[in-house]
């Protein structure tokens, strides 16, 4: 595999907006070919900003870039045949019609017009547009708006996609559809980079994620290592009868929060077991009803590793 | 044939702003045909019937030729500056920018874009005219490059413009409080030369008085100003915007964050 060139190399990236915002602090990153990478991050962590610089949408202030072996400064116009993007926020013409948004784009990357006819008719069948190819982009739902940015980005079939925020918006049902969708372009050998808010979609698709705050990446690694790296487990306690402060004082020991009249928030480290925990608080004399987990795993982690960092 | 990629990219663009002038025919084809007519109608023959010859010809055959380069300026102009600007304004420019096609390709494209309406405005006005009066042609290929020049120099203007423009009434200040003045005062209905001396002199330092005159030579074999100078202006000019805009694409335009 050594012959085998990075899909993306970063280095020491940084950017400074004309604003004088810092939004990357020197950023390095290394992504193989194939990866299905997560890119998780508080609002304003700098995602954006990555993913901007290394599609040629932002200029960096210092650092280096390689696209698939290619330097970003060396290759400027080359390396970006090689990414596919889909914006966070929705760029397209609304008033051009669906077809036309995918050919021409198609169009752009130097694709003939016959050739890009049939790309376009490929992807917006695979994404379920091509009922919707003559309708104006501006009288699609927001899913299928989202849908439209992804058929645009893979019309010239990118070697690496780059998706910020793909499902924001997105219903349960189209949601999955769509994981299964990019599932399936990452076996086909499309490395993917992928930026959400919903950690469990990082849980289910990713085998490797980088989490950033303020313009830094605080976490790395793959995503199974890191849940069990920084295990911390929160569940949530319904008690059979009110809670009364006093009992709770008791608990000082536990990292534990009332949440309510009746539920308690217990999170335990990694290495302190459920068992011990219990022995605690039954000791107290509260009544335990039902032990609910809550929210995915990986949430934990990322909630716990901002909290730390901030 | 094999076409090359920077050129199916550069096509593209053209094509979509084809399209699009075509479609919106009543804002980018229609406005110019009216006004023109009613220029024709009041200032050739209502008024023009009752102005005497100037350098020997009718008043309507001599305003002809400036009105029809009004028309093109403008059309020019407002193409790549609108354009320009709603890309920006609404992204769409991100298309062009994610792909491989090069900086100078971008800009073709936009210029490409302002030529050919500028062009085909300029050809239909031509043919409105014909309702009002005969047109001779003098020197068709002097009547055909002043009008490729003169759209190339106000579409690199009028994307200078956008580049510029930071709200939508930007895009309409330089036209209103620039172009139509200058091109009121740039020979259109009169000849300088009836001007008193000042008047004259000041005259000479409008761009547009040497497209107007370049063009009216090109139809009817008459000018105020050598033609070799009026080419000279508009080559200049246009080289000077074309480096303009080369220089604000290096350095950004606005477009990259
Ligand atoms: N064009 C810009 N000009 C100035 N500052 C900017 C610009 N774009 C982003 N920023 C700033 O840079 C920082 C990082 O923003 P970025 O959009 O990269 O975050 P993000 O991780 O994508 O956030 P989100 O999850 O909300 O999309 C923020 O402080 C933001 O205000
Ligand atoms: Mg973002």
């Amino acid at each position: 595999m050594a012959s085998a060139p990075l899909a993306l190399k970063i280095e020491g990236l940084k950017k400074v907006y004309d604003t004088g915002t810092e939004a990357l602090k020197g950023v390095s990153l290394t992504i193989p070919q194939g990866e299905f990478f997560g890119f998780l991050g508080p609002n304003g962590a700098g995602k954006t900003s990555l993913i901007s610089i290394v599609s040629g949408l932002a200029t960096k202030t210092a650092g280096t870039v390689e696209i698939n072996g290619l330097s970003m400064d060396s290759y400027p116009d080359k390396v970006k045949s090689f990414i596919g993007l889909v914006p966070q926020e929705f760029n397209f013409n609304i008033f051009e019609k669906v077809e036309d948004i995918v050919v021409d784009q198609a169009g752009y990357y130097g694709i003939p017009r016959e050739e890009a006819r049939k790309r376009a008719e490929k992807v917006l069948v695979q994404l379920g547009l091509w009922e919707k190819r003559a309708d104006k982009a501006m009288d699609l739902s927001g899913g299928m708006k989202r849908r439209l940015l992804i058929a645009r980005a893979l019309v010239h079939e990118p070697k690496i996609l780059l998706l910020d925020e793909p499902t924001a918006g997105v219903d349960v049902e189209l949601r999955r559809g769509m994981w299964d969708f990019l599932r399936e372009i990452n076996a086909a050998g499309t490395t993917i980079v992928l930026t959400t808010h919903y950690l469990e979609e990082v849980e289910i698709l990713c085998r490797t994620v980088a989490i950033m705050n303020k313009g830094e990446i605080i976490a790395e690694g793959g995503v199974k290592e890191l849940i069990s790296k920084l295990n911390y487990v929160t569940l949530l306690l319904d008690t059979t009868e009110p809670l009364i402060q006093a009992k709770i004082v008791l608990l000082r020991g536990l990292n534990i929060k009332k949440i309510d009249d009746t539920t308690l928030e217990l999170t335990l480290k990694p290495g302190e077991t459920v068992n011990d925990a219990l022995r605690t608080i039954s000791g107290t004399g509260i009544q335990i009803a039902n032990i609910r987990n809550s929210g995915s795993r990986l949430e934990e982690v990322f909630v716990n590793l901002i909290k730390k960092d901030s | 044939m094999t076409r090359s990629p920077i050129f199916i990219g550069y096509y593209t663009m053209v094509r979509k702003d084809f399209i699009r002038i075509m479609r919106i025919w009543s804002q980018t084809l229609l406005p110019p045909i009216v006004t023109t007519a009613l220029y024709f109608a009041i200032f050739g023959t209502f008024i023009g019937s009752q102005v005497r010859a100037v350098n020997g010809l009718s008043y309507i055959s001599f305003i002809v030729p400036g009105i029809v380069m009004m028309s093109v300026i403008t059309s020019a102009y407002m193409n790549t500056v609108s354009t320009f600007y709603f890309a920006k304004w609404q992204r769409t420019i991100d298309e062009q920018l994610v792909s491989p096609m090069p900086m100078w390709t971008i800009i073709a494209g936009f210029v490409t874009g302002g030529v050919m309406r500028g062009l085909l405005v300029g050809v239909l006005v031509v043919i409105t005219s014909l309702f009002f009066t005969h047109l001779v042609l003098f020197n068709i290929a002097v009547v055909i490059s002043a009008a490729v020049l003169t759209t190339l120099l106000f579409s690199f203007a009028g994307l200078v413009n956008g580049i510029f423009a930071k709200s939508f009434d930007a895009i309409s200040i330089v036209p209103t409080f620039v172009l139509t003045p200058l091109t009121y005062l740039g020979g259109v209905f009169y000849s300088v030369n009836q001007l008193p001396p000042f008047f004259r002199t000041l005259s000479l330092a409008n761009p547009i008085l040497y497209m107007v005159n370049a063009f009216r030579y090109g139809f009817l074999g008459v000018t105020d100003v050598s033609v070799a100078v009026c080419f000279a202006v508009m080559g200049g000019l246009t080289v000077l915007f074309f480096l303009l805009t080369l220089f604000l694409f290096i350095r950004g335009a606005g477009l990259k964050k």
